[in-house]
């Protein structure tokens, strides 16, 4: 171990030696010459090459098409640990179907006064066209992936809920297939929960969610906004791995009331549209005009019951950044359970009292954009210069209801293996859920992604962080 | 299958054929180069022409030198046929397909695009030519390899193997139109030999010098060339063996789908129609109207696969 930490390490205690969940791996490890893991370590960033999996950066030329670092040491669950997790994940994801439900139809909530009406009535992420309409199924949220840190022992705080078209699955199980190759000794030496069914349960969930109007199998199809999009390899592997079609806005249309894709053979019908496209491009007659990526009339086709789309439209209005402040109220009044899952303490910059301390503790805080994502547009407090601090304080004034602040919390790290030791980096997990009206299935482990610059909390891959294989061990 | 997928795969597979017929359209002419330096610059000339390009590369270019002529087919960004444009379109096309593929010919086709970009990104030495050249057939031919080994024999294959079918044999048709000249028999040169270099050239240029010789020992004359390069369904690029093959994959896909189109009647007409012919016919009727008819015909052919089968909507 290099440097000691101040942070809580999920594999060595300072002193007092490893964390259960890894004694396995850490024996292996001793056991393992450096020469030899660097040299895996390489071959495992051949692999990714040779196999295209890549993300496209957005505003960099020349870097066109980029691999996700991959971390050789896997980040280790118990399944304790992974059974507390699950159950909080899956009543946040049953709260936010309620939530959806209620703010489309009834808004029980809002005349409840838990949630104040102006953060949904002005909000973008909330979309009038799903007034009073049930998506087939009563599910909104198909796919979720809930965004995890831990700053302790028993203390896992949710960061964000991905409700919309949370990505990154195809990392989950490319680093587990990597790590299979690289390491099959590891795997008979631990018992790991598997993660290669998740395009299979993927598929029936999805399946499970067909309309009314569909008698036979369902028909699924992925829609991507095109191979220049920077997730296009995960859509691909997806539609590969479901062995359903990978279909562009281009190649549907309306065929007597239904989504129809064009094929070799004349058009077939669609009945479930796993789409990979924000709302606002999803139908240019009911939405953004100029979208080039979506299909004119599919929110008809929707609303008349003839297409299942996932995520339904206008679910953003649950993981919106501003309403995340609210979900142990949407919790408790949904579920009349208390918040299995903790929520960082959160300062709504809208709110007068909260903006003056925002600004008096910048230099402590993690502030971000209400709307934003990616980790673009934030600012860490702690590592920012005095320069940028001002000049988002100005941001801030500017504009405070775009905002929200959070305490830099002391993330926990994992090691990473360095050219030739551990050295210990921060980590957050994403752990992805899957809903259908057969009930929740959430895949055990997740993506553990992991800010490779020591001392940095920024883990998105858009920002230079990496992954690792993320083990739940059996009992 | 989507429309679109089926348009991929054709051009994915159009584009890595085009890719290797390129390199060996340099290779034939570098070898001319070489073996007769005086009059090299009307060969780099038919190269250029015959690969398609020549307005682009006088745009850019006022001679033909070894220089010019490897980069721009080569290299050369700016034209869409350079080995360097193809294999990047090969592999957005693939991109495209990816889930249409096998791992081992997505992989192949990867890698063929990896190993290219970073053999081109700077000019060709001469002394390095010949084994980039090599290196480019042996990665189309790694990439053929996995299709044939690895793919499942349904309509997916068949829109790959009808890709690499008219790209070929636009190729050889192409070959023919650039170079009819030097095998046409004329009054003078009756009975004389051919121009030894000129026919060698058109051989190489198809990968087929050693094979020519091996069936036709002793009688190389301009109508066994042209019958070899036209009607001999022993060599893979000869006209009637690309028609052989789309007509096949045609026929699989009219199988696969429960129904004929309007480009397996136009494919197996042309196909009777190379069939009907020996090469006397095809002299006395004109080789370069032949040549230009057939051209014409395949071409109208490949936008009638791409109607019939949806690819462009």
């Amino acid at each position: 171990m290099g440097k000691k930490s101040d942070h809580f390490d999920e594999m060595l205690f300072g002193d007092q030696g490893v964390r259960a969940p890894y004694s396995n791996y850490e024996k292996w490890f001793s056991g393992e010459d450096a020469a030899r893991l660097s040299k895996k370590s390489k071959e495992a960033e051949a692999f990714f090459r040779r196999t295209g999996i890549t993300f496209n950066v957005y505003g960099q030329a020349a870097a066109q098409e980029r691999l996700i670092p991959f971390d050789l040491v896997p980040r280790i669950l118990s399944s304790r640990e992974w059974t507390r997790l699950s159950k909080g994940i899956e009543q946040r994801v049953l709260a936010i179907n309620a939530f959806l439900h209620d703010i489309y139809h009834r808004q029980e909530i809002l005349r409840a006064g838990r949630v104040p009406i102006e953060l949904i009535s002005q909000n973008e992420a909330f979309l009038p066209q799903m007034m009073g309409m049930t998506p087939p199924g009563g599910v909104y949220t198909h796919i979720v992936g809930t965004d995890i840190v831990r700053t302790g022992e028993n203390d896992f705080f949710v960061l964000e809920d991905n409700a919309r078209t949370p990505s990154g699955v195809s990392y989950m199980l490319e680093n587990r297939e990597t790590m299979l190759q690289m390491f099959p000794e590891l795997f008979s030496q631990n018992k790991v929960q598997p993660v290669s069914n998740y395009p299979k349960n993927l598929r029936r969930s999805l399946a499970a969610c067909a309309p009314k109007s569909c008698s036979g199998k369902p028909t699924v199809a992925i829609l991507t906004p095109g191979i220049h999009n920077s997730a296009y390899f995960e859509h691909s592997f997806l539609a590969d791995q479901m062995g359903v079609e990978l279909v562009e806005g281009h190649d549907l249309r309306i065929v007597d009331g239904h989504i129809a894709m064009r094929t070799t053979q004349g058009y077939q019908v669609i009945d479930v549209l796993y789409r990979r496209v924000d709302d606002d491009y999803l139908d240019p007659l009911n939405f953004n005009p100029d979208s080039m990526l979506g299909v004119p009339g599919i929110m008809d086709v929707y609303r008349a019951g003839n297409i299942t789309i996932a995520n339904a439209p206008g679910t953003g209005i649950a993981d919106d950044k501003a309403i995340y402040s609210y979900m142990p109220d949407i919790i408790e009044f949904y579920t009349g359970e208390k918040a299995i899952l903790q929520n960082v303490e959160t300062w709504r910059c809208s709110e007068e009292q909260s903006l003056q301390y925002v600004l008096d503790n910048l230099a402590d805080l993690v502030v971000k954009e209400v709307h934003g994502s990616g980790g673009y547009g934030m600012l860490v407090g702690p590592a920012a210069s005095k320069r940028e601090l001002s000049d988002f304080a100005a941001k801030l004034k500017a504009a405070p209801s775009n905002y929200i602040a959070q305490p830099t919390l002391s993330l926990s790290t994992v090691p990473i293996f360095t050219k030739k030791e551990l050295a210990p980096r921060h980590v957050d997990l994403r752990p992805f859920a899957l809903m259908s009206p057969n009930g929740i299935n959430i895949t055990p482990g997740g993506l553990t992604r992991v800010a490779l610059k020591e001392g940095s909390l920024v883990v998105n891959s858009s920002q230079g962080g990496g992954t690792k294989d993320t083990w739940v061990l059996e009992d | 299958m989507l429309g679109k997928t089926a348009g991929g795969l054709y051009w994915m597979f159009r584009f890595l054929e085009r890719s290797e017929n390129t390199a060996r359209l340099v290779e034939a002419g570098f070898r001319i180069a070489l073996t007769r330096s005086t009059d090299s610059a009307s060969e780099w000339k038919s190269v250029v022409t015959t690969a398609g390009v020549l307005e682009g590369y006088t745009q850019k270019y006022e001679d033909y030198t070894a220089t010019n002529v490897v980069d721009y087919l080569l290299r050369d960004a700016d034209n869409p046929s350079s080995v360097t444009s193809v294999t990047n379109n090969a592999r957005t096309n693939a991109r495209m397909v990816r889930n249409t593929l096998t791992t081992e010919v997505w992989e192949a086709v990867n890698d063929n695009w990896m190993t290219l970009k970073s053999a081109l990104k700077k000019p060709i030495k001469e002394t390095e030519l010949p084994a980039l050249l090599g290196t480019i057939r042996q990665q189309s031919a790694l990439v053929r390899g996995a299709l044939y080994g690895t793919m499942l024999r349904n309509d997916i294959f068949d829109f790959a193997q009808i890709g690499t079918a008219l790209e070929r044999a636009d190729n050889t048709s192409r070959i023919l139109d650039v170079k009819y000249y030097t095998l046409l028999p004329s009054a003078s040169s009756v009975g004389s030999s051919l121009d030894n270099v000129q026919w060698e050239t058109v051989l190489r240029s198809v990968s087929a010098h050693r094979s020519f010789r091996w069936l036709n020992a002793d009688e190389i004359t301009s109508s066994t060339i042209a019958d070899f390069l036209i009607l001999d369904a022993r060599f893979p690029r000869s006209l009637v063996f690309c028609y052989k093959q789309l007509v096949s994959n045609l026929d699989f896909l009219a199988k696969d789908y429960g129904a004929r189109t309007t480009s397996n009647d136009l494919a197996e007409t042309l196909l009777a129609k190379l069939k009907s012919h020996d090469i006397n016919d095809i002299f006395e009727e004109g080789l370069h109207q032949f040549i230009n008819d057939y051209i014409q015909q395949n071409n109208a052919i490949g936008l009638q696969i791409e109607q019939d089968y949806r690819f462009n909507g």
